[in-house]
């Protein structure tokens, strides 16, 4: 069932005027801001499909743009965001592509800083629900329904089991989980989808593991 | 968690409990959380919806195109000032529901029912019901748990995106969803509910999308408005004991299939329908300096 809960039909609370183009396009820019942990210096974002033809008139690159500031779909400053970007000092550069893609609404969103960059696309699928489709060039299917656990790391024996021992000692049951590298022995991703809050101790224990490189949580949408 | 408008119903009347009790009780399961949390949040929703048809019947709303504002208060006056024909109670219903999408054309908040393009209809309904039938605030929340579960429905085995289904997938399943809660409100059955889910679903199929110049407006607005007359009939005709010949899941899947077979231009790309006509496309150049889809 692609949803969950009855606040995805009724729900969410949000600045007009489309849920797919306003709300979704928020979602997705948090997301990115979410995963990519810090206020980044530089946005490229790049729409595609029903994105790129009409974003002009649904807000879909101010919304996209108050997402990476990690506003809510419900903030009355969304209106603004490309000026509080501008004062934050973030540079954003928007781009249309015609490429064909799976769905009709994407956004690809590459957020960057003097630490690093990070890569991130998403599609829209009605409602203001959202789907993350790619990370760093990882395909993946994420939902945003429940609190997530990404651990970016070195494609090595014992992680993933590294990983879910640390959860067990917290009592943290999973739901849901993608595992996925570029190459044997390159680097990897770790999506977790568990059924309970994750918490900073969590966190910490798992960023310890050796050959971890990032672990970011996303909450449920 | 029921999987379809059947199993909904069955689950409903076997436990002698209404659509929006079963709704509850299965969102507590999915969501781990308790009755109180879930009831709060749907409080929130509610205000945020009386403060959109508040806004929309008082203030002088106007979209930044310009295309669309006022038709609310409009309808407001006419219904003070001439002998109307259709009713007060679906007067009302059309002209919040119009209040609700013009506010939402104007970037103002509102509550996603099941989206916001088609945002209008389930709060539209609900606050002209309730004038009549007098609810108290939260047999009002268990109207958006019963319409939200009939979205729930739709949304999983069919679509609820222009984009992705037509504008039968948007207003439509906001149609349906409003018809559904009015019934319980009313005091109808689970079955009656469904059956006003069919009849009003039913008189949206093949409905596209077709949004002038690609804005959330023309005509949106006014499919928002017939969207919550059609509810208001639908629900008077199910309560009447009338029933659909088709079965509620098949019209949902008989929505689904149609909406896969829509061509493209059909769906919110602005390249067919109203949004391809003369006027349409004049707005189009008007606002954005050059036609988009040329």
């Amino acid at each position: 069932m692609k949803y969950k809960s009855v606040f995805d039909i009724i729900g969410p609370v949000m600045v007009g005027p489309s849920s797919s183009h306003t709300a979704g396009a928020a979602r997705i820019g948090r997301v990115a801001r979410t995963v990519f942990g810090r206020e980044p210096k530089r946005a490229v974002i790049t729409f595609y499909g029903s994105f790129a033809k009409t974003y002009k008139g649904h807000g879909s690159d101010v919304a996209t743009v108050a997402g990476i500031l990690d506003f809510d779909t419900y903030d009355l400053r969304m209106k603004d965001s490309f000026e509080i970007a501008k004062e934050r000092g973030i540079e954003v550069i928007l781009r249309t592509s015609d490429e064909m893609t799976d769905h009709p609404n994407t956004s690809r969103i590459q957020l960057s800083d003097d630490q690093g960059s990070l890569e991130v696309a998403g599609v829209s699928i009605g409602g203001g629900k959202i789907e993350i489709t790619e990370i760093n060039g990882f395909p993946l299917k994420l939902s945003g329904n429940a609190h997530t656990l990404m651990v970016l790391h070195e494609d090595r024996y014992g992680m993933i089991a590294a990983v879910s021992n640390i959860l067990t000692k917290y009592e943290i049951n999973i739901g849901h989980m993608e595992v996925s590298r570029r190459d044997r022995g390159d680097e990897a991703l770790m999506v977790i989808e568990v059924d309970s809050e994750v918490g900073e101790g969590a966190v910490e224990e798992i960023e310890q593991i050796p050959h971890i490189r990032g672990v970011s949580v996303l909450l449920p949408t | 968690m029921f999987r379809n408008v059947a199993e909904l119903v069955e689950l409903a009347e076997s436990q002698g409990k209404p659509i929006s009790h079963v709704m509850i009780e299965a969102e507590m399961k999915v969501s781990q959380r308790t009755r109180e949390e879930i009831m709060n949040q749907m409080y929130n929703n509610l205000d945020v919806m009386e403060k959109a048809v508040q806004r929309g019947l008082t203030e002088d709303i106007r979209s930044h195109s310009g295309l669309t504002g006022g038709d609310a208060k409009r309808l407001q006056t006419y219904m003070q000032e001439k002998p109307y024909l259709s009713g007060e109670t679906l007067l009302n219903a059309v002209s919040m529901s119009t209040a609700v999408n013009e506010v939402n054309a104007a970037m103002g908040t509102i509550v996603a029912t099941p989206t916001a393009g088609a945002c209008g209809i389930v709060p539209g309904t609900l606050f002209a019901v309730s004038k009549k039938l007098n609810p108290t605030r939260e047999e009002m929340v268990n109207f958006l748990f019963t319409a939200g579960a009939i979205g729930y429905c739709i949304a999983n085995n069919a679509f609820i995106s222009g984009a992705a289904g037509g504008c039968q997938a948007e207003v439509g399943s906001a149609t349906a969803m409003a018809a559904a809660a009015i019934v319980e409100m009313a005091g109808g059955t689970p079955e009656q509910s469904a059956q006003a889910v069919a009849i009003a679903l039913k008189n949206m199929l093949g409905l596209v999308c077709d949004p002038v110049a690609g804005l959330v407006e023309v005509p949106c607005v006014k499919r928002n408005a017939m969207g919550a007359a059609i509810a208001t009939v639908a629900a008077d005709m199910a309560l009447a004991g009338i029933k659909s010949v088709i079965p509620t899941d098949e019209v949902i899947l008989a929505m689904y299939r149609i909406g896969c077979t829509m061509p493209t231009a059909l769906k919110e790309t602005a390249q067919g329908g109203l949004a391809a006509t003369q006027t349409g496309r004049q707005i189009e150049a008007k606002i954005f300096g050059v036609p988009l889809n040329q």
